[in-house]
């Protein structure tokens, strides 16, 4: 029996290609860009205009990427077919999501820098605000119990969560392990003012209730450390390949040496980069500090005796507690801002220049 | 039949250096159980009284404890969700730029700049909503009173200052981008590029290429960075403390000047100040958001454990 298989007809209506359809040049896109921008931003110099304002940058620059968003998907869903206008309209839509995050990074850097500088002088770094109303006055006092709470909480927590972090990736294995990474994870989701209360009540219950020292601050800040310095470090240790710790058994170099001559060495450089940076993430906490370790207007240097002010508390009680005249007051909180960021980017900054420059040399 | 004894296992020596090594590793994972037992144990047991407590020994509670606790409760994750619902198509849109819009070049240095946001302290970030933000927001919140009342959230009268619980989760949504945006990343980096390769081949777009291959395979990486956000939203203190003015309320409405508080913010607001079973009052507020923050902490962790069956192998 002979099949006749039917071939089916040459369609007459040719099938679209939407890939090979007309396509918009690049410059088409500018000039949208640029109309819907000066449309937008025209509209605005007249509103600014009329009701004597300032120009509203912020507005101009998210009204024109929205504008901007949905001309180009109109535009190029007319020439270009729907789905390359959807695929125009959500590029637009994820560079402008872009945009909108750099809007307060730029904003916050911008205030800081320009509302601090009034009072960024040798004053600020040379006087307590031991009894100083109204104008005048430093953070020095701040800034030395900053240095010496976050000083002794890295005392703390480096050596325990650097054992840790050993203990997890080199001896630690089945139920016990699995148990300390989650009590790990846990320590990670502690809010901060939590560590504050907790250090606060171990204080209170062993040395009367409302002790208030620095040292308690310190240990605040340790129980937020801990848990990044082992996260980072453990990160890091695992990252060393096993035939390095394979060769060095196989000479005959017992486990302990070979952690702390081969491994550790390895590994150094990151594990230093997450230590900095988990110290970065520290010394700006304030409620901790606050509730732990108060807050006052004199130098302290002891840590275990008496209220210890730090940076962030010091901006905040500055900004909470205005005197007379209040600008003085926020200016000093603004001062004490502009310090605060720049020990945290220098942290940052030192933290992956040393990731860098001393980066183990891989063989290949 | 030649029977063979089992030798007896080959055991290492052991030396004195191991020993210490060994022993102190184990002492480190010790304290951090140790630590963890702490703060559970203290703040438990300084919580105890103040279930108990009244307005007759607490000056601080109007009625009882739960009274006190629930509109804090409440102000505390409806801050938390509306900072999420700002932060998480922001950082999906962010992630997605760094890892398939932006030239590979540029990309890491993109990324960098993203977390610079996270060192900023939350100290510097309630300035800056009061300073900078909650002015500058002013004006849209009376627009949106005037022309939009009819939407319950909206409804007035507009807050004259703008330090509404909606400016609070604008600032609370700044502040969790980062963590959010650097987790996205990593799951959307992690798409097989043979599937994305497969869908271009196909003739896809960009967007259709992401649509069906990279949101798919970090859907459930999204999910948990969205929990871990929220984590952090919760227990934000300073920033909400000094933005948001707090009436203790408990109301949806976003612009008024009428707003609930957080716990977190309450805590650090009313601590210095707190004296006798006030304390304990607001220990156990914290013991509260220490379960809360626990509980949404797990659900991620179970998150991502799901994850790991079903990715990496194919």
């Amino acid at each position: 029996m002979a099949t006749t298989t039917t071939r089916p007809a040459a369609s007459s209506t040719s099938v679209e290609n939407s890939l090979a359809a007309a396509k918009l040049p690049t410059y088409a896109l500018w000039i949208v860009f640029g109309v819907s921008f000066a449309v937008v931003g025209a509209v605005l110099l007249l509103i600014a205009i009329a009701s004597e304002a300032e120009f509203n940058y912020a507005g101009w620059l998210i009204i024109g990427g929205l504008l901007y968003a949905l001309s180009t998907w109109l535009f190029s869903s007319l020439v270009e077919g729907r789905r390359r206008g959807m695929d125009r309209f959500i590029t637009a839509l994820v560079i402008g999501a872009f945009v909108i995050a750099m809007i307060p990074l730029i904003s916050v850097t911008w205030t800081v820098v320009s509302l601090g500088a009034a009072r960024f002088d040798i004053e600020f770094f040379s006087y307590s605000m031991r009894n100083v109303t109204g104008e005048g006055g430093g953070a020095l006092h701040a800034i030395v119990g900053t240095l010496e709470m976050t000083g002794m909480a890295a005392l703390i927590s480096i050596p325990i969560g650097l054992m840790t972090s050993i203990y997890l990736v080199e001896y630690g294995r089945g139920a016990v392990a699995r148990g300390i990474t989650f009590l790990v994870d846990v320590m990670t989701g502690i809010p901060s003012i939590v560590a504050g209360l907790f250090a606060y009540s171990l204080f209170s219950i062993f040395l009367g209730p409302g002790t208030r020292t620095g040292f308690a601050g310190s240990i605040a800040l340790a129980v937020l450390m801990i848990p990044v310095v082992v996260r980072s470090s453990e990160e890091m240790l695992r990252l060393v390949p096993n035939e390095l710790r394979e060769a060095s058994y196989a000479l005959g170099v017992p486990k302990w040496l070979t952690i702390v001559k081969v491994v550790l060495p390895t590994s150094i450089a990151g594990i230093t980069t997450g230590i900095m940076l988990s110290i970065a993430r520290v010394i700006g906490e304030t409620a901790p500090l606050l509730i732990a370790a108060g807050f006052t207007a004199s130098m302290n240097y002891n840590l275990f005796e008496g209220r210890m002010s730090s940076l962030p508390v010091f901006v905040y009680t500055q900004y909470a507690n205005q005197g007379n005249p209040p600008e003085a007051y926020l200016d000093r909180a603004w001062a004490g801002a502009l310090t605060l960021i720049i020990i945290v980017m220098a942290l940052n900054l030192v933290a992956r220049l040393v990731a860098r420059t001393f980066a183990p040399k891989t063989g290949r | 039949m030649t029977t063979t004894t089992q030798a007896p296992p080959i055991r290492g020596k052991q030396r004195a250096g191991d020993r210490v090594f060994s022993g102190s590793a184990v002492f480190a994972g010790a304290m951090i159980l140790v630590t963890l037992g702490a703060v559970a144990i203290f703040l438990i047991v300084q919580s105890v009284p103040a279930l108990f407590a009244t307005s007759e020994n607490a000056s601080i509670l109007t009625t009882n404890f739960w009274d006190y606790v629930w509109p804090l409760l409440f102000g505390t994750v409806w801050a938390a969700a509306l900072a999420l619902i700002i932060a998480t198509p922001l950082s999906i849109g962010i992630a997605l730029f760094i890892s398939h819009y932006a030239p590979r070049r540029l990309a890491s240095v993109l990324g960098y700049i993203v977390d610079l946001l996270a060192a900023v302290p939350s100290v510097v970030f309630g300035l800056w909503g009061i300073g900078v933000l909650a002015p500058a927001v002013q004006p849209l919140y009376s627009w949106l009173v005037d022309n939009m009342g009819w939407f319950p959230l909206f409804a007035g009268p507009v807050s004259g200052t703008g330090r509404t619980i909606l400016t609070a989760a604008v600032v609370l949504a700044v502040m969790v981008l980062p963590i959010m945006t650097a987790i996205n990343r990593e799951v959307f980096l992690q798409t097989p590029v043979l599937h994305e390769e497969a869908a271009l081949a196909l003739g896809a777009t960009r967007w259709e290429m992401i649509r069906t291959a990279v949101l798919p395979f970090g859907a459930p990486g999204m999910l948990s960075a969205g929990v871990l956000g929220l984590g952090r939203a919760l227990g934000e203190t300073m920033a909400v403390a000094m933005v948001l003015s707090a009436t203790g309320a408990v109301t949806f409405q976003l612009l008024t000047s009428v707003n609930p508080s957080t716990i977190a913010a309450n805590i650090a607001l009313s601590f210095p100040e707190a004296y006798g079973i006030n304390i304990n009052v607001l220990i156990a507020t914290g013991l509260i958001l220490f379960i809360v923050t626990f509980g949404v902490n797990a659900l991620a962790r179970w998150v991502v454990s799901r994850r790991k069956e079903f990715s990496g192998a194919n």
